[in-house]
Formats: C-alpha cells, sequence, structure tokens
C-alpha cells in the first residue's frame, strides 16, 4: 500500500512544551485510518502536525512524498482539507457561503466563482444533505446541522485527502451513522483517503481500515482494526476492560468496566 | 440579498453622495446657483467671484469631506472585521488620538513642518497607538480577546487625549488646536487635498482589494491556514492601511470619531455581511454622512460653523442605537 503520511521520530508541542515525543507512523494512500486515544492524548496535536497548523520540532515527515516543510499552506490546501475539532466563524454566516470558503484554495483574486466551483458546492451541500439548508445563518442551526455544514466545507475543497477532527461530535444516532456513511462513501466511491480522530471505539473498528492508538503523546499501537482492538490494548490505553465480540469479521465492544488493577488481578 | 438588490443599493447610495455633494458646494454661508457650482466645477475658467468662490473653496471642501468620511469608515470597516470586533474602530481605538498627539507636538514645538512631514509624524503616532494596543491585548491570550482590545484601546484613547489636551495648555496652543478641531472640514485647502488626497486613495483602493478576504478574517487562524489563506498577514495588511488612512485623516481635519464605527453597521444593515457588498457601500455612506454633516454645520447658524463632531454625533448616535438593538448578536 502507498504511503501517503509518513513520520519519522516527530516530536510536537505547544511553545517549547512537546506534547507528542518521537512519534513514527504511515498512513496509507487510499484508506481510512482513524486515531484513537484517551482525552488529552494528543491526537488534535498529531492532526494540526499533519496538516502543518503546527510547527513540527524535530523529525521529519513527509505528505505525499514531501517534506511537509517544504509545502505551502497554499499548494497543501488543494491536497488535504482539514475539520478542526472546534470551529469558529462569523454567526451571521450561512451555510452556502461556509461551503464556498472551500473552494478558497482554487480561487483567482478578485474573481468570481466559475462554474466548477459552483458544481463542487452544489454536491457538497447535497452530500451532506444540507441543500435545503443552504441560506440558513450558522446560528439558527442546530448542533449537528452545524457539524455537517463545516464537513461540506472540507468536501467542498475537493482533495484527495480529508482530516477529520471528532466530526461526530453533537450528532445524535442516526446523524452520526449518516456522517460516517458518508466519509465511508467518499473514501469508497470518490477514493478519499481520510485520517480522523474518534472517540466512539465501535464506529472507528466499523468504518476504519487502520487505527493508530496514541497514550500521553506516544504510539501505544497501529496496524489494522483487529490488530489494535484487543481487550489487552484497550486496557493498557484507556484502562477499561471491554467485552469484545466479533461482528461481521470486525471487532466490537459489547460492554467495559474500568479496568481493575493489574495487581488485584494477580 | 439578491444580486439586483444589491446594484439598486449602491446606485442609491452613489445618487446619495452625488446629490449631497451637489447641495453642499450650492449652500452654505454664501448661496449660489446650481449654475454657478456647474460652471466652477466644469469650465476651464472663470471670473464670476461666486465661481471662484465654489471653486477655491468649497470644492476641495466637498471633496476633502467625502474622502475623509470613505477614509473613516473604511478603516472602521477593516478594523470590525480583522479584530472580530463590531465596536472596533480607530476613533474607539486610540488610533487617531495617537496621531492627534503627534500631531500636537508638531503644532507644539516644530511649527515650521510642511504638510507632508506633519501627516507623516500623525500617521507615525496612528502606527504607535495601533503598536501599543495590540501589544497590550496579545500580553496574555495568543489570540486577540475583544474585550480587552476596547478596554485598552479607551485607554490609549485617554492617555493620548489627555496628553495632546496638557500639552496644549502647556505649549499655549489653545488658539490653534481650538481652530484645528473645530474648523471642521473648512480646513481643507486645495494645496493639503493634492498632498494627502492621493494616499488616502491608495488606502481605499486598498481597503477595496482586501474587502473579499475580509469575509474569511472571521474564521480561526488555523482554518484559513488549511483553506490556503493566512489571517495575520492579512490583519498586518489592513491595519497599516487603517493607520495610514486614519493618520491622513487626523492629519486633515482632526480626529473625528463615530463614523468608522457607524457606517459599517449601516452598511451590514443594508446588504448583509458580505464585504464584497459591505465595503463599496461603507465607503460610499461614509462620504454622504461628513458632506452631510459638513453641510449641515455651515448652514445651522451662518455664518458661524457648528462644530462638524456634534453633528456627526447628533446624526449617528440614534442610528447607531437603532441598529445595536435591531441586531441582538452584537453584544456578544
Ligand atoms: N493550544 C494549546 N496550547 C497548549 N497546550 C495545548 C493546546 N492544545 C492542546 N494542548 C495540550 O496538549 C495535550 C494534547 O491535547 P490534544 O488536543 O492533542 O488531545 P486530544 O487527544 O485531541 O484530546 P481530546 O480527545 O480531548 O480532543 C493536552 O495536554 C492539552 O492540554
Ligand atoms: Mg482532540
Amino acid at each position: 500500500m502507498a504511503k501517503l503520511i509518513d513520520a519519522r521520530h516527530i516530536q510536537v508541542g505547544y511553545a517549547q512544551h512537546p506534547i507528542i515525543n518521537d512519534l513514527s507512523i504511515t498512513i496509507s494512500r487510499g484508506q481510512i485510518t482513524t486515531l484513537i486515544g484517551p482525552n488529552g492524548s494528543g491526537k488534535s496535536t498529531l492532526i494540526r502536525a499533519m496538516a502543518k497548523l503546527l510547527k513540527i520540532d524535530q523529525g521529519v515527515l513527509t505528505f505525499d512524498d514531501q517534506n511537509l516543510t517544504t509545502l505551502s499552506h497554499k499548494m497543501l490546501a488543494k491536497k488535504l482539507a482539514v475539520l478542526p475539532q472546534t470551529t469558529q466563524a462569523k454567526p451571521e454566516l450561512t451555510v452556502a457561503e461556509l461551503v464556498t470558503f472551500g473552494r478558497l484554495p482554487y480561487r483567482k483574486p478578485l474573481s468570481g466563482l466559475t462554474a466548477l466551483d459552483r458544481e463542487k458546492i452544489d454536491w457538497a451541500l447535497t452530500k451532506a444533505h444540507l441543500t435545503t439548508l443552504k441560506d440558513r445563518p450558522l446560528t439558527n442551526l442546530s448542533g449537528g446541522q452545524r457539524q455537517r455544514a463545516w464537513i461540506a466545507m472540507a468536501i467542498a475543497q475537493d482533495t484527495d485527502t480529508i482530516i477529520l477532527d471528532e466530526p461526530t461530535t453533537y450528532l445524535d444516532l442516526p446523524h452520526q451513522l449518516e456522517v460516517m456513511q458518508l466519509i465511508q462513501e467518499l473514501n469508497q466511491s470518490a477514493d478519499r483517503t481520510i485520517i480522523m480522530a474518534l472517540h466512539d471505539l465501535n464506529h472507528a473498528a466499523r468504518f476504519s481500515d487502520n487505527l493508530i492508538a496514541i497514550k500521553d503523546g506516544a504510539l501505544a499501537a497501529s496496524g489494522t482494526v483487529n490488530d489494535v482492538m484487543t481487550a489487552e490494548n484497550l486496557r493498557r490505553i484507556f484502562n477499561i476492560d471491554a467485552t469484545l465480540i466479533a461482528y461481521e469479521g470486525r471487532p466490537l465492544i459489547l460492554t467495559y468496566e474500568t479496568a481493575t488493577p493489574a495487581e488485584d488481578v494477580q | 440579498m439578491k444580486k439586483q438588490s444589491f446594484t439598486v443599493t449602491l446606485l442609491g447610495c452613489v445618487v446619495l453622495l452625488i446629490g449631497l455633494m451637489a447641495a453642499s458646494l450650492r449652500w452654505g454661508a454664501d448661496q449660489t446657483s446650481l449654475h454657478n457650482v456647474w460652471q466652477a466645477v466644469t469650465a476651464a475658467k472663470t471670473t464670476n467671484l461666486d465661481q471662484q468662490i465654489v471653486r477655491t473653496i468649497r470644492v476641495p471642501r466637498v471633496l476633502g469631506a467625502a474622502l475623509i468620511g470613505t477614509a473613516l469608515a473604511g478603516s472602521g470597516a477593516l478594523m470590525q472585521s480583522v479584530t472580530k470586533n463590531p465596536l472596533a474602530d480607530s476613533g474607539l481605538l486610540g488610533i487617531n488620538a495617537g496621531a492627534g498627539f503627534l500631531l500636537t507636538i508638531c503644532l507644539a514645538f516644530f511649527p515650521h513642518l510642511t504638510t507632508l512631514q506633519t501627516t507623516a509624524w500623525a500617521v507615525v503616532g496612528a502606527a504607535m497607538s495601533a503598536a501599543l494596543i495590540f501589544a497590550i491585548s496579545t500580553m496574555q491570550q495568543t489570540q486577540l480577546n475583544p474585550s480587552t482590545l476596547v478596554l485598552a484601546g479607551i485607554a490609549i484613547s485617554s492617555l493620548f487625549t489627555a496628553l495632546s489636551e496638557g500639552l496644549a495648555l502647556v505649549g499655549q496652543l489653545k488658539q490653534d488646536l481650538a481652530f484645528w478641531y473645530f474648523s471642521g472640514m473648512g480646513a481643507v485647502s486645495w494645496s493639503q487635498l493634492n498632498h494627502l488626497g492621493p494616499w488616502l486613495l491608495i488606502g481605499l483602493i486598498v481597503a477595496l482589494c482586501l474587502a473579499p478576504s475580509l469575509n474569511i478574517a472571521y474564521l480561526s487562524d488555523n482554518t484559513a491556514h488549511s483553506l490556503g489563506k493566512s489571517l495575520p498577514v492579512l490583519r498586518a495588511l489592513a491595519l497599516v492601511t487603517v493607520v495610514i488612512l486614519s493618520g491622513v485623516s487626523v492629519a486633515l481635519v482632526g480626529t473625528i470619531t463615530f463614523v468608522g464605527l457607524l457606517v459599517p453597521h449601516l452598511a451590514r444593515f443594508l446588504v448583509g455581511t458580505n464585504y464584497r457588498r459591505v465595503m463599496p457601500i461603507t465607503l460610499l455612506l461614509g462620504a454622504s454622512l461628513t458632506v452631510a454633516a459638513d453641510l449641515v454645520a455651515r448652514m445651522v447658524n451662518p455664518p458661524q460653523e457648528t462644530p462638524f463632531g456634534i453633528i456627526i454625533a447628533l446624526i449617528g448616535v440614534p442610528c447607531f442605537i437603532y441598529l445595536a438593538r435591531k441586531e441582538p448578536h452584537y453584544a456578544e
């Protein structure tokens, strides 16, 4: 499988305060790779590093066989779309206006939208089921609708790779499923590489090809879903005792308890 | 809003401005006919005294008022968007006061400087204030906090205003400064316009070119980056433009507040929040407001002139309160 991202011994952090230390991972092209790990483990930090939103203090990260430091934000914006964990926009902005921002990497200064721009915007709105809401301001949307509007912006960017940091936050169960299926469809029919962070481990297991588990800023496990989602790994990473079964060839967590300390077991 | 209704609004604003400018050329302490105004503006040479008054005194005054109105309103729109703060304005944030302070120093200690030199110092003053405000408001946070920004601005503004007044007292400049503060647009002459007009025009063109980018100024820096745009660069460009526009305006007619705060709100009320539309409307309405206020200042009690700032406040404050109540989320 061709490598899209290859991180070698990277160190990333905020203002001299390293969060991720000596991390080496690879992410394959055309697959869905999901980052899992407890709160504060460094998933968003790693995502920011891959999207060139944080400086990589040590080590090398190559994206598409190019050192990330040699790629400008402008070039990267045509290869990689990012949905951040927390979003921020003018409250009066409408859904259509937000989605139109997704075309910014392609627009010439002071010129209007091209036919292609309009086509991609409509496509993104349709994919995210937002066509009827497109003229509504973001403030008037439910949390889930707003989340889908941001996803639509990333889709409109029409990049080969999409990174999503917890795309299903705020969503109810059916809408979570809808977003996961949308992501799967982008991967399968439009051949997009998907990198995302998820907290729902069952969704991670069901929709991903590969998992990368992070704990305390270090790599805890990586590989196929079946390799990573084991009871031992879950205990080590999340400190839970999970009851796992196999469902349609993938692991599924039936229930879980806080892990009993290792000493007591012996 | 529909494209058509925007075009109508834009045309309406152009007609309003032209009408106000024509009225302002015609009426004043000394009335004249529209025919004389037309002759004064278009004829190559004129011997008629009325026409000469219009040409040498009123035309620069009205042009100056229009340019300054666009400059102040344009800086307001730039500041409000890049700081994500609906209360931002070069007056409220102390940028005008900084320009005024260095200008007072020039008047007090270096009375023989040329127009261009004093203006350069006013621009330096504006830059100094802008730098101070941004330093204070970014001291703790990595991102500009809206209320810290306004508080810092008010503090800086009061400081520089107080320093200017103190200096004027000590240097016995009361007369000169009062003339300059209260003369309003009357102080604008052809020679000043020739020297300073081009700077304002350049600033305004930059403001118009930045307008489409101002829409993304409300995103986070990270989101803008992942769309290939740099908000720090946009902020720097906008700030330099604001510093030039307000520095030059202050050098021409003194510190005028409120235009920059009010007019962008008015424009957004009319055409929505897309800056591609808001900016041109802001510039036109800014010019209309100052031209109208200048006309009223001359008409209320001729031949005395009512201080320009009072007229602006009388027109502006009710408008602003109305708009602020219309848009509840501005309280956030
Ligand atoms: N802007 C920042 N400045 C300083 N420290 C930060 C910043 N953002 C995150 N951190 C710290 O970095 C560590 C990792 O945070 P990160 O956001 O990457 O975790 P995460 O795995 O995404 O967590 P979550 O599941 O809660 O989203 C945390 O200890 C956090 O406090
Ligand atoms: Mg996170």
